[in-house]
């Protein structure tokens, strides 16, 4: 058996994985990455995005994260996220009316701070539907 | 000595009062349950979240770039106190303890020079602060735990906090609220939001050739920017998680002793009762029979 990497998912509400995994594959700021045992000890930014989890050669898990961070270690993979979804969960319906919604707050946003979060909630939204088709 | 009948009236209303603080207890319990599991289920990505802050900290610490949000503004005027409370009574000491803790902290900053803004969460941190210092309150937030405490709400006060401080409204900023121990026991607890205190233990292993150099992406800087803001968010979340959970347990442990009390009452005024009771049949039967020798 192959060395494995101990991945964990973690929302602000709860712990949602921690398993051993062979290989896991990050969406960091900077490009995807993925992260095997013994890896160089990283800490990264995560953009919206898919995360992967690998056993036995084969994806067994996909997760959309809406950003957050990544600690890797050469034991270790942890990622926090603010919000995270099997993608199995996700309906294209769900989340163009989310989109729609989104746009809209930006548009009725009149403060530069609302303005930010609805543009953030925009890319979350645009990565959603990405990662669906 | 109250009539019969305004015993009876008393022991009645005793009885009904009883019943409200029992079911309040009971609906306080399972709430407790709830709330805590909730505190627990955050705690992990607090910890973390730590973790990484004290990895990048103790790296950043003392270095001319550092984000304000780590190294401060560089003076100490005016602190911003978040008072983290109910917005519902009937909980025992829980809302006075934190408000006392505040106000002796308002009076020690104010004695010492210093400006003082408050933050309310909660409706009774308000009531009991205002009267002291309203003018020093600048904005209450009520209901943010009324569904359970949710990321998003904590993160509403954050945003606030950070607008606050990018604005260069205060320099330090402080969180009072409960901390949640035992079902039985809460905690009044201060903690500094605002500069991110460095963990001692992360600043000395910082020293240490043996600690794991980390790469970053996409820089130090770029993390720190992003994570400090997210923290100051997450220790929010976690306060009011934990004075969710506390609340619950005060008022759940202040309803067994109303209801405690509500039973003892009712056993005195019922021997009370019932010596009246006594003593009013043996005065007419007394009344009757010497009625009956007289003849």
């Amino acid at each position: 058996m192959a060395e494995t990497l101990e991945f964990e998912l973690v929302s602000p509400s709860k712990l949602l994985i921690s398993q051993p995994v062979e290989m896991v594959v990050v969406p960091g700021s900077e490009g995807n990455f993925g992260a095997l045992p013994q890896h160089a000890p990283m800490l990264s930014t995560v953009r919206p995005g898919v995360i992967d989890i690998y056993q036995k050669g084969a994806v067994v898990n996909r997760i959309f994260v809406a950003g957050g961070f990544a600690e890797v270690t050469e034991t270790r993979c942890t990622v926090l996220a603010e919000e995270a979804v099997p993608l199995a969960d996700l309906s294209r319906d769900a989340v163009q009316a989310r989109l729609t919604a989104a746009r809209e707050a930006l548009q009725e946003a009149d403060q530069p701070l609302e303005k930010a979060q609805a543009k953030n909630r925009i890319a979350v939204a645009e990565a959603m539907l990405a990662a669906l088709s | 000595m109250a009539s019969l009948k305004d015993l009876r009236a008393r022991i009645s209303s005793v009885k009904n009062t009883r019943k409200i603080t029992s079911a309040m207890k009971m609906v306080a319990a399972s709430k407790l349950r709830r709330a805590q599991e909730a505190a627990e289920a955050g705690r992990p990505y607090a910890e973390r979240m730590e973790r990484m802050l004290g990895n990048l900290a103790g790296s950043m610490v003392g270095q001319a770039g550092a984000p304000k949000l780590l190294a401060g503004t560089g003076k100490d005027a005016v602190h911003l106190l978040v008072v983290m409370t109910a917005d519902r009574g009937l909980c025992g000491g829980f809302n006075t303890n934190v408000a006392r803790n505040a106000r002796n902290l308002i009076k020690d900053l104010q004695a010492a020079g210093k400006q003082v803004k408050v933050l309310c969460v909660g409706r009774k941190g308000r009531d009991l602060l205002k009267r002291d210092f309203a003018s020093l309150i600048l904005q209450t937030y009520e209901g943010l735990t009324r569904r359970g405490a949710t990321f998003e709400n904590a993160d509403m006060v954050a945003q606030k906090v950070l607008s606050m401080f990018d604005a260069g409204e205060f320099d330090v900023c402080t969180v009072v609220y409960n901390k949640f121990q035992s079902a039985i026991a809460q905690v009044v607890t201060r903690q500094q939001l605002v500069p991110f205190p460095v963990p001692a233990v992360a600043a000395n292993t910082n020293d240490a050739a043996g600690k794991a150099l980390y790469e970053y992406e996409p820089s130090e800087e770029g993390i720190l920017a992003d994570l400090l803001p997210k923290n100051v968010s997450m220790q929010l979340f976690s306060a009011l998680l934990e004075g969710d959970a506390s609340e619950q347990g005060a008022r759940m442990s202040a309803m067994d002793n109303a209801t405690r009390n509500a039973g003892d009452m009712i056993n005195k005024l019922t021997l009370v009762y019932n010596r009246t009771r006594q003593a009013a049949i043996t005065k007419e039967l007394i009344e009757i029979i010497s009625g009956a020798e007289a003849l």
